[in-house]
């Protein structure tokens, strides 16, 4: 018989990043005893990573802005692939989460009249990041941290419980969702980082915010949390994940020295007036701008650098395009042999602004290379490269809800939900994301919970003993594999294959070798015992990396078209058939299925935000005719 | 580049431990913490160490690199010598978990004890106006990363396990204090510093502010503008006597 501690709550948040965070906050507040549980000490979560802002159509910098250009920005930047509910319900209510954390107490950087300030950032019409100098995510985290500690604070006037009615874990880890004999949603087991103590929470609802899955990768911005747990959490309950084939890949990481290549370097960089250029010293953004793109961007030094101080009559500088493009055109530079003594190329603010602005705008990007690389970004340029980032593919779910699909009591936010960014995200969506969606997954759950009056789900025996049994698995294996080798491969089959660049033959190897990880993975050993023990935390982490990275290799290796995350290269161009179509991954048996799916169309209102001349670069000529004529 | 380094790291738990001694690999531009993962993967896989962003800004490495509070993805091995030896301890103000990993419960603890922001109670979300000069007295405090490296290193705590009941540590008087000049907070915090986090017992000895990796001038702009504040109003002798009359706290 396995020994477990044993709790009982109304909804369980999986995750305390942002969009953890929020849904207990509303979980909390529409009356859930709710429990959030965190891989990581309180206020650790990878949001704090985020630097340059929130994307929220407050129109404090430009009144023209609405929560309708931020929805054809954001569609255009997923190029269309998006789910058009969730990229709508997200455009329209940012602007209200924004100001619901200054009643938390969050603090802005502030425009002349002391409203919030907003700045520029790559395919965002207007200034539209609300931020706080470039530590944007770390008083997102700080404030909902703090307002969570406030409502604990209510609670213990009131009942003389801080704890009572939502209590965080810290360092613990789910490694299974429990079900009923219907597939239900019945809690989660998992265990106590620094004992090994197995842990069961019996709730009808669990609020999957796991984050993502850059761990898989070998360059990466991503901290150690990110292995994909809730999407693997997700797929072995019986839900299933869409768009997996995107990974967003951030222009902009440090290329040297080696120990922190990966980490990220803020868009706000170029926002503020930051450029690219070659070993040439060229500017050569201009060469890269995309036909569906040239209505928008410049085509000329000049113009580009007007465009920072008069936006009306200027279009904006191509250093701006969204994340895939600058992506590719820095890989294709590197490539082509232009890059940077360390393989990047050259990021330079030093030559554009005076050393007082850049401190004032940027002072953790200027402390980070200080410390880190030796760097001076006041008076020399750095050096870039891509870094995977973020995935766009995630849980399927219903977007109002946040439900999950296929399986009842499950939800899913932030990073780990998908459809939501397409094929692509903007700088600045994610942490809207994470609000947005976070306090829709918190309400979500607590209304399907007060839906079932009472009647709980119950798990079997059977779930929490066959859970406690693979948790363990690692510790009686004799003479298996150490897990932090066959995790390098993994990193390093995934960088080299299933990068930023793709073609059939290279992910066709990547799932043969996937495929040996998997056997590997399954017989390994780890040293030492139950306490505090990151040998045998990765070995369960390493099985829920292979499984995400088998969706994204299948997908990447089905979809025979380029679009945003997803370049392949013996299919570069976007194809207007593929639009129309979502992959999506489920278990099947041992290995992942993907079906195709067609995806929900735009609503003729949304629609009529584009030209057709811009439609015409997107859809089908069948999509086409439905529409009205072009809008004077 | 490469060339191999000496480390001595503490291996043990609650009841007891050791310096260990490892002969690992360094390469050209890592940092501490990349020893310690090589360490975790060459050598000793169960090696406990709490980490996460590793470019300093989650605050979650804390420990002590010959001595001194440090976060272990801060600090490049280049400021060392390829001779020395170079240890690596817990924070010694917390009770140990295991090996690198301490306890830092006490910090939620304390966290939990400061009263949250109090906003004017009739203004709704969007009617927030703030000068940019205005917020960004608390702005500063708010760049805190939560390492716990003041904490650990304040010495009123660090070897008197007695105060840690009455002294909430410089974290959470600077939280105090970044209330405190929110423009928009509206409760007394002054009161609170003094008398319930334990503010008098801080000699402003600036060991918190040294070794603060987000170089917050804890001690000059949050703990003395807060002692001055307290200072003014006890003494004052118009608050004094209106306290006396009644008709303020």
């Amino acid at each position: 018989m396995t020994e477990y501690e044993e709790h009982r709550y109304d909804v369980i948040i999986i995750g305390a990043g942002g969009a953890g965070l929020r849904a207990a906050i509303a979980a909390r507040e529409a009356g859930m005893r709710t429990a959030i549980i965190c891989k990581s000490l309180f206020g650790k979560a990878h949001t704090v990573m985020a630097e340059g802002g929130i994307a929220a159509s407050m129109g404090n910098a430009n009144s023209n802005d609405n929560w309708q250009v931020h929805f054809r920005d954001t569609i255009r930047g997923g190029k269309f692939l998006n789910n058009p509910r969730m990229a709508e319900l997200h455009a329209k209510e940012a602007p209200d989460r924004v100001w619901e954390l200054e009643t938390y107490g969050a603090l802005f950087d502030r425009t002349a009249d002391g409203k919030i300030s907003q700045r520029n950032f790559g395919g965002h019409e207007y200034p539209r990041l609300a931020h706080v100098g470039d530590r944007t995510g770390l008083e997102l985290i700080r404030t909902l941290q703090q307002k969570i500690v406030s409502l604990q604070q209510d609670d213990e006037k009131e009942s003389g419980s801080a704890e009572g009615k939502l209590k965080v874990f810290a360092e613990v880890t789910i490694t299974e969702l429990l079900q009923d004999e219907t597939g239900t949603i019945a809690g989660a087991f998992g265990y106590y980082r620094e004992s090994g103590r197995f842990v069961v929470f019996r709730a009808p609802a669990v609020v999957l915010a796991t984050g993502g899955i850059g761990k898989s990768f070998k360059v990466t911005s991503n901290s150690w949390e990110y292995t994909g747990d809730g999407h693997a959490l997700a797929l072995r309950a019986g839900s299933t994940l869409l768009n997996m084939e995107f990974v967003q890949f951030h222009p902009t990481g440090m290329v040297w020295p080696p120990s922190v290549k990966g980490i990220l370097v803020t868009e706000s960089v170029r926002g503020d007036g930051g450029v690219l250029k070659n070993s040439d010293g060229k500017r050569f953004m201009f060469d890269y701008v995309p036909d569906v793109f040239r209505k928008q961007y410049a085509d000329n030094e000049p113009e580009a650098d007007r465009w920072y101080t008069d936006p009306e009559h200027n279009k904006r500088t191509p250093d701006l395009l969204p994340r895939d493009e600058v992506a590719r055109a820095i890989n294709s530079e590197v490539k082509a042999g232009r890059g940077s003594p360390h393989g990047g190329v050259f990021l330079d603010i030093a030559s554009r602004r005076t050393p007082e602005e850049i401190l004032k705008r940027l002072p953790s990007m200027h402390h980070q290379f200080k410390e880190l690389a030796d760097v001076d970004i006041t008076a020399e340029p750095m050096e870039v490269g891509p870094t995977c980032h973020y995935v766009m593919g995630g849980v399927e779910v219903e977007p109002d809800t946040a439900a999950a699909a296929r399986v009842p009591g499950l939800f899913a936010a932030g990073e780990v939900a998908g459809g939501m960014h397409g094929s692509n995200r903007l700088g600045g969506n994610s942490l809207s994301d994470l609000l947005v969606f976070g306090k829709r997954a918190g309400d979500g759950a607590a209304i399907y919970v007060g839906g079932l009056q009472g009647k709980y789900p119950n798990a079997t025996d059977e779930s929490l003993a066959s859970a406690a049994a693979t948790a363990l698995a690692p510790f009686n294996e004799q003479g298996g594999e150490n897990p932090y080798t066959v995790h390098q491969e993994l990193q390093q089959t995934m960088n080299d294959l299933v990068g930023i660049i793709r073609t059939r033959d290279e992910v066709q190897s990547a799932l043969d070798k996937l495929q040996g990880y998997k056997d590997r993975a399954a017989r390994l050993t780890v040293e030492g015992h139950r306490q505090f023990n990151p040998g045998w935390h990765l070995a369960l982490d390493l099985q829920n990396m292979i499984w995400v990275s088998e969706c994204i290799a299948r997908a990447a290796l089905i979809r025979e078209e380029s679009r945003g995350g997803h370049t392949r290269d013996d299919f570069p161009a976007m194809s207007a058939e593929w639009r129309q179509k979502n992959l999506v991954c489920s278990i099947d048996g041992d290995s992942i299925a993907v079906i195709e799916q067609p995806i929900p169309s735009l609503r003729e209102d949304l629609l009529a935000l584009f030209d057709r001349d811009e439609l015409s670069k997107y859809l089908t000529e069948a999509e086409l005719p439905a529409l009205t004529e072009e809008p004077a | 580049m490469t060339y191999l380094a000496k480390f001595r790291v503490w291996r043990g738990d609650d009841k007891g431990g050791d310096l260990a001694d490892y002969k690992v690999d360094v390469n050209e531009g890592e940092v501490v913490l990349d020893i310690i993962h090589r360490l975790q993967a060459t050598q000793s896989g169960d090696l406990a160490v709490r980490w996460n962003c590793k470019a300093g800004k989650c605050g979650s490495c804390s420990a002590e690199i010959n001595g001194r509070p440090r976060l272990l993805c801060m600090t490049r091995m280049s400021t060392f010598t390829e001779e020395e030896t170079i240890t690596v301890t817990p924070m010694r103000a917390f009770p140990v978990i295991r090996d690198l990993v301490t306890d830092v419960s006490f910090n939620y603890r304390k966290a939990r004890e400061v009263p949250s922001f109090a906003p004017p109670a009739n203004l709704k979300p969007g009617e927030y106006r703030m000068q940019q000069v205005d917020v960004e007295r608390s702005q500063e405090f708010r760049k805190c990363i939560e390492c716990f490296l003041c904490q650990n290193t304040c010495h009123v705590v660090r070897d008197h396990e007695e105060n840690k009941q009455a002294f909430s540590g410089p974290r959470f008087l600077m939280r105090i204090a970044e209330l405190d000049m929110h423009p928009l907070d509206t409760a007394d915090r002054q009161h609170q510093a003094q008398d319930e986090h334990g503010l008098g017992m801080c000699n402003i000895t600036k060991c918190c502010t040294e070794v603060c990796p987000e170089h917050i001038k804890i001690t000059d702009n949050a703990l003395i503008p807060m002692k001055e504040r307290v200072v003014d109003r006890k003494y004052d002798p118009l608050v004094w006597l209106g306290s006396k009359i009644g008709r303020r706290s």
